[in-house]
């Protein structure tokens, strides 16, 4: 075993034999709160010792974040007018 | 100029500066945007139902954007996605003696327009690509970036590096990373667009997303996790391609 083999190996024991590809298959349950708690202790030890995964989460984050932030488009004047129309057509029923 | 400035002909007498507290009967002849009483939801509600038209376009204004991009993420054009859109405020209408306001307004929105867009999706068959999704759910979200083997399986073959904070601003300032990010999301798998539009982007309880949708609560993770990582990677790409640019 290399050095960063055992390191490695290390690692994972203390991360509560959590991978740092499991963990971000966990990602999302993580977000949504719905972990149970065993495994979401876990999940923070990783993320406390391996600065890899704490950068993908915040990634994972912003990548939240950008989504809600997309711009939408103004409803096209012809179109607007259009449903005002019948809105008056509407009321007069 | 400071707003507490005295009224010249009369010592000591405060002038309110013109809009202030605009409801007030003396000013209200001066306001001309669509009266802010309407995003009250009670009150909106209320103009509808006897008919005012302003709160009908304001309603047009405030949920035109989302309606026509949840739309789309059902059917498989712009055109019918419009189309979609007018039968939804068609449905609005009829069905607004009967809305008792126990949801929100806009999950009631979102619920006419997807079930009109259900319908239209059947039709136009963008549900077909449904197997495929399940097929994919299998195995691992984002296997290249992984040690396969050995005493670092499942490692980070690369650490991701940080991201600044400001990224989402950053990239929607620029017309083309929100141009590639919209590629990204159009790719997606129709359910997994679905759950992402409402989720992330229209910011829909995960509950209420379920019931939309009719998945179960598993599966809107699993759907959820699979879009996230794909736009996720879609951003990290752009960023290093920013990066080398510069």
């Amino acid at each position: 075993m290399t050095p960063k083999e055992i390191k490695g190996e290390m690692m994972h024991l203390m991360a509560g034999n959590m991978s740092c590809q499991e963990l971000t298959e966990l990602i999302t349950e993580y977000l949504e709160g719905t972990m149970p708690m065993v495994q979401r202790i876990r999940f923070q030890i990783h993320l406390g010792l391996c600065l890899g995964c704490r950068n993908h989460l915040h990634q994972m984050k912003l990548t939240i974040q950008t989504l809600g932030k997309l711009p939408v488009e103004p409803m096209p004047p012809a179109i607007r007018a259009e449903m005002l129309h019948r809105f008056r057509n509407w009321k007069k029923e | 100029m400071g707003v507490f400035h005295k009224h010249e002909s009369e010592p000591g007498f405060w002038k309110p500066p013109k809009g202030f507290m605009c409801m007030t009967e003396s000013t209200h002849q001066q306001v001309r945007t669509p009266a802010p009483q309407w995003s009250n939801e009670q009150v909106l509600l209320d103009g509808l139902r006897i008919g005012n038209e302003e709160a009908f376009a304001y309603l047009l204004d405030a949920y035109y954007g989302q309606l026509l991009r949840v739309a789309m993420s059902h059917v498989p054009s712009r055109a019918v996605a419009e189309e979609v859109v007018q039968e939804t405020w068609q449905g609005v209408l009829e069905s607004l003696p009967r809305f008792e306001g126990r949801s929100s307004l806009k999950t009631w929105l979102f619920r006419i327009l997807t079930n009109r867009a259900k319908t239209r999706g059947k039709r136009e068959s963008r549900y077909e690509s449904m197997d495929s999704e399940e097929g994919e759910s299998e195995g691992w979200t984002d296997p290249d970036r992984f040690i396969p083997g050995g005493g670092l399986q499942g490692h980070w073959r690369v650490q991701p590096t940080p991201w600044d904070d400001l990224t989402p601003e950053r990239l929607l300032l620029s017309k083309e990373s929100r141009r590639l990010i919209q590629i990204a999301i159009d790719a997606l798998p129709p359910v997994q667009r679905q759950v992402m539009m409402l989720r992330d982007i229209e910011d829909v309880d995960a509950n209420e997303v379920c019931n939309l949708l009719d998945i179960t609560e598993t599966n809107q993770r699993v759907l959820l996790h699979r879009a996230r990582t794909k736009v996720r990677c879609a951003i990290d790409a752009q960023l290093s391609e920013t990066d080398k640019n510069e």
